[in-house]
């Protein structure tokens, strides 16, 4: 018996294939193996494949379709305009209207991003664990269930606990949610998509993304419950540590860039090097790619997502700050951490990975807010995978990490940020 | 006048908040007993109150924070017209930023950044 064969025999369970549904052997588990089967060979698996690529496809080719959207607007806006002032409306008036319209669709992006994210999130959690997910409501893949769950929230009961400060925990989801839905104001979907193009765009994020954390720290301080008040006060040390590698690490791309207008900078990475390499600013020489890994790792931080998620840690937390809230005041608390997890996405593709910018220049008939959004969308599969791959930091090793490695290598960056632009001019 | 759509957006964003739980206030049920409105402690009596003394550990992070935060926004004009200075600003900026690290060195070693 060779050492091989040895090995073998000893592995004696039979674990699960998830390609066909079966127990399978010691001896099968290997491939070159007969009984080895190729998920491709069952039909189930197929015809998911082809469902995916027919979703992808058309989804191209309705991008495809719409073209750019601030073109398509653009009569539309002037037909109206010519109505409003046949029929007598002052042009004040009309402006208004216009920005309460794009403001309503605007304050739609967090809205919708929630249902989606949170469904998403639970299909790729279950497809990781091998599990299927929400797959009633809705029909297909269970699509409506974050509607179901928003509607159950809406009509539950809202438990106060007596101990608890009434008026600063009703004002604190309030005060988390705002900001978060502030935030998308300066923030580019798109060439020339944006609700107001703000020359200081990136200061107007981190300061008014800032804000949320006072929420939060009230929501703990409000609710009298120990766990709450540790989850606040944990995550007032833990957001405000990570905000600094945050900001350092957008001080390069700023240097580089020249302007702190958010569209300003995803558009100056249009071009390609050698007509090939697309001029994002992650790939400059190692400067963008520490910046973008700083970036990656403090936004996964300040969004309380899982290798961070001291504040919430269930096992040791129970729910952290928001133990004690229940129905719509927790729908909100829900609403704003996945609009943070939107917010850092958009950003990391705008400051990055040259916003609506295609990767290949033949790739430029899709319209750029395609670009952004499939750029976006992959950077929070990225979110969603973290959550099964890292465990949970310590929350002394969380703030080390933070001080003793993110900061320094940030400042160092600055530094190296420095050298290059010395270099290039 | 982009500020002025951002207030727009902003009433837009506090009107849904407040809205959405105004909303929940008239069609939620209300079968509330003092039970349930207790503290949440794992099914166990909550022993004290929340008032107690909590570890000043938190509070040197925040005299940290707002050090290097204020340092950050004296960074975001810098950072712009770097490239039209050229190595004049980068020098200044190299002594502005050593002197900090060096309060982020001594806070290191006086150990306030020791998680006890």
């Amino acid at each position: 018996m060779t050492t091989e064969e040895t090995i073998l025999t000893k592995i004696s369970e039979p674990v699960f294939n998830h390609a066909n549904g079966r127990l399978l052997m010691p001896e099968e588990r290997y491939w070159p193996s007969r009984k080895w089967k190729s998920p491709w060979s069952l039909p189930a698996y197929r015809s998911g494949a082809a469902l995916l690529a027919g979703i992808l496809s058309g989804a191209v080719l309705a991008a495809w379709l719409i073209g750019e959207i601030p073109l398509r607007l653009a009569p539309l806006y002037s037909l109206a305009e010519q109505y409003a002032l046949s029929y007598g409306v002052p042009l004040f008036l009309f402006h208004l209207a216009w920005t309460v319209i794009k403001a309503a669709l605007l304050l739609a992006v967090p809205l919708v991003n929630a249902l989606f994210a949170v469904w998403w999130e639970r299909k790729v959690s279950a497809h990781i664990q091998s599990r299927l997910g929400p797959m009633y409501v809705g029909r297909f893949q269970g699509c409506l269930q974050t509607v179901a769950d928003g509607l159950k929230l809406f009509l539950k009961e809202d438990i106060v606990p007596d101990c608890a400060d009434k008026l600063v925990h009703l004002l604190a989801p309030v005060v988390v949610v705002i900001p978060a839905i502030l935030v998308f104001a300066p923030v580019p979907f798109g060439r020339e998509l944006i609700y107001a193009d703000l020359d200081i765009g990136t200061v107007y994020v981190f300061a008014v993304g800032g804000v949320s954390v006072m929420g939060i720290i009230m929501a703990g301080w409000a609710s009298g419950n120990k766990f709450s008040l540790l989850g606040g006060l944990r995550s007032a040390a833990q957001l405000v540590s990570y905000e600094l590698p945050r900001t350092f690490a957008v001080i390069p791309i700023i240097m580089l860039a020249g302007t702190l207008n958010i569209s300003a900078i995803a558009g100056l990475q249009a071009g390609y090097w050698g007509g090939i390499l697309p001029r994002w600013f992650i790939f400059y020489p190692v400067v963008g790619q520490v910046a973008f890994i700083v970036f990656l790792i403090a936004s996964v931080a300040e969004t309380n997502r899982v290798p961070f998620d001291i504040p919430e840690a269930e096992s040791e937390l129970v729910a952290g700050f928001n133990t004690e809230y229940s129905g719509m005041k927790f729908a909100l608390f829900f609403l704003s951490e996945f609009a943070y997890v939107l917010l850092s996405c958009l950003l990391m593709a705008a400051f990055f990975f040259g916003g609506g910018e295609p990767p290949l220049p033949f790739l430029g008939f899709l319209p750029s807010w395609a670009w952004f959004l499939a750029k976006t969308l992959t950077l929070m599969f990225c979110f969603l995978w973290f959550r099964w791959t890292f465990p949970r930091f310590r929350v002394d090793r969380l703030m080390d990490f933070n001080w003793k490695f993110l900061l320094p290598v940030s400042l160092l960056n600055i530094a190296a940020a420095g050298l290059l632009i010395w270099l290039i001019s | 006048m982009s500020y002025g759509t951002i207030l727009v957006f902003f009433a837009l964003a506090a009107l849904f908040a407040g809205g959405s739980l105004l909303a929940a206030f008239f069609v939620r049920p209300r079968v509330s007993d003092p039970l349930k409105r207790t503290a949440y402690e794992c099914g166990m009596e909550a022993v004290g109150t929340t008032t107690g003394q909590t570890n000043i550990r938190f509070y040197t992070y925040a005299l940290l924070f707002v050090i290097f935060d204020v340092e950050a926004l004296y960074l975001f004009p810098w950072a712009v017209v770097v490239r039209t200075i050229g190595a004049a600003a980068l020098v200044e900026m190299a002594i502005f930023l050593g002197i900090l690290a060096a309060g982020l060195a001594y806070a290191w070693k006086m150990g306030a950044l020791q998680w006890e």
